[in-house]
């Protein structure tokens, strides 16, 4: 019988995204994720910048590991509540200054998994942090979760 | 572990069982052939020098020391200077020289490069646009391909320095251009970081990319170093080293600090309209670092092409 989507207790999730680099998307993922939990909201954070993953530092949650359970990966659950559940490749990286050098075939099936394979439970929001740029890791988490609750996007930019 | 998807492993080691990138890895080579190397090397026999500019961290002002870095060397009139902006999602040379709007021309020859001067030339995405706002949605191979064509269809003609200004991050852009230029000399790469921890642990990876590629690292920049008050003078740190900066970095990890380059709202100001900061403002701060940034990486060039010289 069919088995529950990873995705199926998240109310809605909300893209950050901008195309330019450096303009503080990492920055308003985790202040819209903190400032959301504030105020009673069940909060994940899925960081899918795979090369330049700013989240886990952010969260001074660097060191920590991810582990599987039947259902996929466990997020790492952040502050002394847990109250914010982040996953992001930093977690599995063997040393944090090693470089992801990977094309996109192999940057897309990551991130299929990322989005399918991550046990969130139930949640208000799924904030979804992106990379500069419109390219694999874009296309690939929008037809990942385009069957899923998409809220929408925010757009962060600077003045320039 | 993974081979590496641009090995000649990829997809049949052992390691990529299970992989789900193996179909893809095994179905085709991920980087050029024997023959098209060469072609390439014919290409750019007349490009003297190269030098990749990196970041691994986006809007650190890679684009921004690439434009400078291109009139800084283009003021001497004798040297042939060539601008190559391989970010394809989001280009921002054309602006920074004043060249929005333009298109490329073809000719019996191949590409003809955009020229801000007589002896500086522009090639970017930007220029094959219909309109700036056209977002390029492309997946990895098809960007690498622009890339290739970058270099095997444009007629730089001799030239003595070309600057390629990347994206940020290590991906298919990074790849595609180390492994095309493998074909003929990387003289090395200039990497772009801001004062921030959360710019350094990116650019840490990017060292670690240049190592494992082989590409000599030049050098680190650090932008946005600082902030000198016009009116009362007062040094403010916008972006406090937290964890001691480029400076700290380049000493644990062995690679030269090249220059510390303060904020100057001039920059973002002559970037925007297409001017050389360096002519704009030559009596700021930011100028007068940037210019021994310049001539650093020229002092490194030359040395290094003599000793090449002197092998051979």
């Amino acid at each position: 019988f069919p088995e529950r989507s990873n995705l199926a207790g998240v109310q809605h999730v909300l893209l950050v995204l901008s195309g330019k680099g450096g303009v503080g998307k990492s920055t308003i993922s985790t202040e819209l994720a903190l400032a959301l939990w504030h105020s009673g909201k069940r909060v994940g954070i899925l960081d899918v910048d795979l090369c330049g993953p700013s989240i886990p530092r952010m969260l001074r949650v660097q060191d920590r590991a991810v582990h599987q359970c039947d259902s996929g990966w466990v997020p790492v659950l952040v502050g002394q509540d847990k109250g914010v559940s982040l996953m992001s490749i930093g977690f599995l990286l063997e040393r944090p200054d090693d470089a992801v050098v990977w094309r996109g075939p192999k940057k897309n099936a990551l991130i299929k998994q990322f989005v399918t394979d991550v046990a969130w439970g139930d949640l208000d929001f799924l904030i979804v942090d992106t990379p500069p740029g419109t390219s694999d890791e874009h296309i690939s988490t929008v037809e990942a979760l385009r069957p899923h609750r998409l809220l929408g996007a925010v757009l962060v930019t600077t003045p320039q | 572990e993974c081979p590496g998807t641009g090995s000649a492993q990829a997809g049949r080691a052992a390691a990529c069982q299970g992989c789900p990138n193996q179909g893809l890895c095994a179905a085709g080579a991920a980087g050029p052939d024997a023959a098209e190397l060469a072609e390439l090397r014919e290409r750019l026999r007349a490009v003297r020098h190269k030098v990749l500019v990196l970041s691994g961290k986006g809007g650190v002002g890679k684009s921004t020391l690439s434009a400078v870095l291109a009139h800084g060397l283009a003021a001497d009139e004798d040297k042939q200077v060539a601008l190559l902006d391989i970010d394809i999602c989001g280009p921002s040379i054309p602006k920074m020289m004043g060249l929005e709007g333009e298109q490329v021309h073809q000719s019996g020859s191949g590409w003809s490069p955009v020229y801000v001067e007589e002896n500086l030339g522009v090639m970017s995405v930007g220029f094959l646009l219909g309109s700036p706002d056209d977002a390029v949605i492309w997946r990895g191979p098809k960007k690498n391909g622009l890339i290739k064509q970058f270099l095997r269809d444009v007629d730089w003609g001799e030239v003595d320095y070309l600057i390629v200004d990347t994206p940020p991050g290590t991906s298919d852009e990074h790849l595609s251009i180390v492994q095309l230029l493998s074909a003929t000399h990387i003289d090395g790469a200039v990497i772009v970081t801001t004062p921030q921890e959360v710019s350094l642990q990116d650019v840490r990876k990017e060292i670690n990319f240049c190592h494992k590629v082989k590409v000599p690292i030049i050098g680190v920049v650090e932008n946005m170093s600082g902030f000198v008050c016009p009116k009362c003078k007062n040094e403010s740190q916008i972006f406090p080293p937290t964890t001691g900066g480029a400076e700290k970095m380049c000493q644990n990890l062995n690679v030269s600090l090249l220059g510390k380059v303060p904020l100057d709202p001039q920059i973002g100001k002559s970037c925007d309209s297409g001017q050389s900061f360096l002519s704009e403002a030559p009596e700021s701060p930011a100028t007068l670092s940037y210019r021994n940034i310049i001539q650093r990486i020229q002092e490194y060039c030359e040395q290094h092409h003599f000793q090449e010289e002197k092998i051979i």
